[in-house]
């Protein structure tokens, strides 16, 4: 059932890349206990805006957990308390009356700051373009039922495609490591016939450019795997191993 | 004063595009290394279309506002994607494909551009395969498919409840391919804020970088709008918060007409309002309906919970009304009959405008096909409940997780709620045969265009149509504009034309900041938003829409007086880039409400209550509105109707019948 929520936000204010921030205190009172924490947001910003103050700067989109935009660090955890859920998933009833919220934007020094809890994370796109797609242009292909493919391996492919490129796992890492976002399109197109021809120069290119982009090297704590609202395994960053390193034993 | 040419091609329906393909002007390939071409919006129109024209040698520049291509919201696209396969060997065909569309878009689409969709949609699938798109498959290893509504066969691919995001993300990843090869530009964080033409021709674009909130010009041999549809202008709608009219908005401006901006698709599925709080609505994919029942209580105002009313006592009124089709009729039909119980009293849940949508009976279905499959001869009931959720979870999973999220209900358990809710809009920026605007080297793409939906898209119809407008058609008929382009050289952007267009959206932003009103953006964008849906929503009338039209004139002066913008213009302002979307959404508004009252008859998702047959179904007036109504721009509140007539020579118009 509805109920309503008083809470003090600690949120991390900051105007752009160069300058310093911190953490303003706010506080908001009636808050549903049906509304998403956005939501939560947008009444402070409103608020701010009628105070003639400069609302809280945030990234979010589609609103259903899909598009991989939202990205706040809440409490310690990306995407807060709950598992499996993006930031717009996360619903006020998760939260007690009277409890203080910390809001931060994830932290690492591939992801930038742009303003308050807004950042850049172009990097992931530049390791996408590195090499995780097929090379196959429009109007080349043959009928799809031509290749049947393995049940199992279409699912766990699939599994591994279901990345929202939202960020979690390197705000999670104590290292700022993407190897589970990189992992995770290695694997999906390693796991396919289609995708195998091209396979090792993918691993190589792909992990290159994860590391020129300044994350970390993996910490083999698993945060990344609790902390990704879509559940993508850290088998994948086993997975993308093995294929990073056959590809080098077997480089020409 | 611009004439319409749908520009179709001569000959026989079936051979059209076939002969087009043949006979279009092409451009050699050292031509197009010297062609730019500009593609606002990066879904999966913008994305297949960038990274396919950049495949064939153009320079290509990509444009959108959110951080990265991959998050248009083509990505929040879940049930599937049709295709004319017939992998099922069910009587699917290109011509039963091109007849579901048209007589599901209500006899309100044009014959061509529909029968060209069906034929490239097998091609949609192979391509989309061949890049590593994971679809569903079966045990033997081939392709899945499932039903949407509108249909009588099984031609949906899809990958869970999440097909459009696997869609977006192979073709954002053929696009990452060439923007990593150098033959496209990104522009993320970027706004379109107007169509540069010089000459009567577009030739670039002024965009904002939201970051810095400099305002930059481009130039472009020809001009690509990808940028989707305008269900925001009704606040809540299933887009997401982003989505918005601008890009095409502008265009209108500049001489793009705008085409049956009325026809607008409310969803019967989704989660319904829980308050004043809400931001968005979320909708529950229509495959559910694959399953799911739709029912409400047989008895008035029925306050007893869902699992306490005995199956005799519920109202399975799709399945009543239309036992051809079921709970699978089109998404038209489905929200109006939610609407029609709701409103007589029958409605569910806190807010009574709900209806179930329940899966106890599949769950049973799928728990003893299991327990068969198993060789089980007596299952327990309990066993049959398990495996048959764990087959639902599979098909349906994240859907219901999903559902669990927002309502804090588990959809297992208690029959889902949903209410019909905005969607998607069939109207958008009028285009011939070759998707061009009626500004020439001015194209619009997917969503944004109106062309191949009539008044009413059917299921999982709108991914094919993106896909095959970027993969398939826009490659082909650019040549037509293009070849006679081959001695433009690119031009420089400091003409007075680019200087006038940048000065003039700079003086649009000042004049939005320098109001220093009272009320935030989000305000007036409800306001709206609530006109909309009451009187231009599932019902409208003559009466409420002179209404709305006089309110919406008044919101937009008071908009222009008392909006509050905080910030600054040269920095990262969310706040200023939703007042210049909901300035343009004030003005679509209008024109939305002036074509739905120019429009005497009911079709699809336009429903004037003044036309309706006695059992309540749409009633078309065939012999006075078989045309596409295209606006063109004049002034502030002044918009000139021009008809493209409908030839049907194909297909035998007809009352449309699920019964």
């Amino acid at each position: 059932m509805e109920g309503h929520l008083n809470l003090t936000l600690k949120i991390w204010r900051q105007k752009n890349t160069q300058t310093a921030g911190k953490f303003e205190t706010y506080q908001v009172s009636g808050i549903s206990t049906d509304m998403s924490f956005l939501e939560m947001i947008d009444v402070l910003n409103n608020r701010l805006i009628e105070e003639g103050d400069d609302p809280v700067a945030f990234d979010h989109d589609c609103r259903e957990g899909i598009c991989g935009m939202c990205s706040m660090y809440i409490n310690g955890r990306p995407h807060g308390p709950n598992r499996g859920v993006t930031t717009c998933q996360l619903h006020m009833r998760s939260f007690k009356d009277g409890e203080t919220i910390t809001v931060e934007p994830w932290r690492a020094s591939a992801f930038p700051v742009i303003k308050d809890l807004v950042v850049n994370r172009s990097a992931f796109d530049r390791i996408i373009a590195a090499g995780g797609f097929i090379s196959v242009n429009t109007g080349n292909a043959q009928d799809a039922n031509n290749l049947p493919i393995n049940k199992d391996n279409a699912d766990d492919a699939f599994a591994a495609a279901a990345c929202i490129g939202c960020g979690a796992c390197v705000a999670a890492c104590k290292n700022a490591s993407a190897m589970l976002f990189t992992s995770a399109k290695i694997s999906q197109l390693a796991l396919l016939p289609q995708g195998q021809i091209e396979a090792a120069t993918r691993a190589q290119a792909m992990v290159a450019q994860m590391d020129e982009e300044g994350f970390g090297a993996c910490s083999n704590t698993g945060a990344c795997e609790a902390e990704c609202p879509k559940g993508i395994s850290i088998e994948n960053i086993a997975r993308m191993n093995r294929e990073y390193f056959s590809a080098t034993f077997s480089s020409k | 004063m611009t004439k319409i040419d749908a520009k179709i091609p001569d000959g026989n329906l079936a051979e059209k595009w076939t002969k087009f393909k043949s006979s279009v002007p092409l451009v050699n390939p050292s031509n197009k290394r010297s062609l730019e071409i500009i593609v606002v919006g990066s879904g999966l129109a913008g994305a297949s279309a960038a990274a396919s024209l950049a495949e064939l040698g153009y320079k290509v520049k990509v444009f959108c506002f959110q951080d990265s291509p991959r998050r248009a919201h083509s990505i929040a696209a879940q049930g599937g994607i049709n295709a004319a396969k017939n992998y099922q060997n069910d009587g699917d065909s290109v011509y039963r494909l091109f007849y579901d569309t048209i007589k599901g878009g209500d006899y309100r689409a044009r014959e061509a551009n529909v029968h060209r969709l069906a034929e490239v949609s097998g091609s949609i699938i192979d391509q989309c395969v061949a890049q590593g798109v994971p679809f569903a498959r079966e045990y033997g290893g081939l392709l899945s498919n499932r039903s949407f509504g509108g249909t009588q066969v099984q031609r949906t691919f899809y990958a869970a409840g999440q097909t459009g995001q696997q869609l977006l993300l192979g073709a954002y990843s053929a696009l990452q391919r060439q923007v990593g090869m150098g033959n496209v530009q990104l522009f993320t964080r970027h706004e379109m804020l107007d169509v540069v033409t010089i000459d009567g021709k577009a030739r670039g674009i002024i965009a904002r970088d939201s970051v810095s909130g400099a305002l930059e010009r481009h130039f472009g041999h020809a001009v690509l709008l990808c940028t989707g549809g305008y269900g925001n202008v009704f606040y809540l709608s299933t887009n997401a918060m982003g989505s918005n009219v601008t890009a095409a908005w502008k265009a209108h401006k500049k001489g793009a007409f705008f085409a049956n901006p009325c026809y607008t698709q409310i969803h019967p599925t989704c989660i319904p309002v829980s308050g004043d709080h809400q931001s968005k609505l979320t909708l529950m994919s229509e495959s559910l309906r694959n399953d799911g029942r739709i029912w409400v209580p047989k008895k008035e105002n029925d306050t007893r919970k869902a699992n306490e009313i005995p199956e005799d006592e519920r109202d399975y009124y799709l399945e009543r009304r239309y036992p051809a089709f079921g709970n699978l009729v089109p998404r038209d039909i489905a929200s109006r009959a939610a609407k029609e119980r709701c409103d007589a009293g029958f409605g569910v849940g806190s807010s009574k405008m709900a209806v179930y949508l329940d899966y106890a009976a599949a769950i049973i279905r799928y728990g003893k096909g299991e327990a068969n499959k198993h060789n089980m001869h007596s299952p327990t009931d309990e066993e049959i409940q398990s495996m048959g959720k764990a087959v639902v979870k599979e098909k349906y999973g994240n859907l219901f997780d999903m559902y669990k999220q927002i309502t804090g209900e588990d959809p297992y358990e208690v029959p889902m709620r949903i209410y019909p809710a905005v969607h998607y809009t069939m109207g958008g920026l009028w285009v011939d045969y070759n998707l061009m605007t009626t500004v020439p080297g001015l194209y619009a793409l997917g969503e944004a265009n109106f062309s191949d939906h009539g008044a009413n898209r059917l299921g999982a119809s709108a991914l094919m149509q993106g896909l095959a407008d970027g993969y398939f058609v826009i490659p082909y008929t650019i040549g037509a504009y293009l070849a006679a382009e081959i001695r433009t050289p690119s031009m420089s952007t400091d003409s007075e034309d680019f200087v006038k267009a940048e000065k003039a959206v700079r003086d649009r932003l000042e004049t939005l900041m320098n109001i220093k009103g009272s009320k935030p953006v989000d305000y007036f964008h409800k306001r709206l938003g609530k006109i909309m849906w009451d009187e231009c929503g599932m019902a409208r009338s003559e009466k409420g829409l002179k209404a709305s039209i006089k309110e919406i004139q008044a919101l937009q002066k008071e908009f222009w007086s008392d909006v509050k913008i905080p910030g600054e213009i040269d920095n990262l302002n969310p706040e200023l880039e939703k007042a210049g979307r909901v300035a343009d959404f004030l003005e679509l508004g209008e024109l939305m409400c002036i074509d739905a009252l120019d429009r005497n008859e009911s079709c699809g998702g336009h429903f004037r209550v003044e036309y309706q047959t006695e059992d309540g179904e749409a009633l078309r007036d065939d012999d006075k509105f078989a045309y596409v109504a295209a606006w063109e721009y004049e002034k502030q509140s002044s918009f000139k109707l021009h008809k493209e007539e409908l030839k049907y020579e194909n297909i035998k118009i007809a009352q449309r019948s699920y019964k």
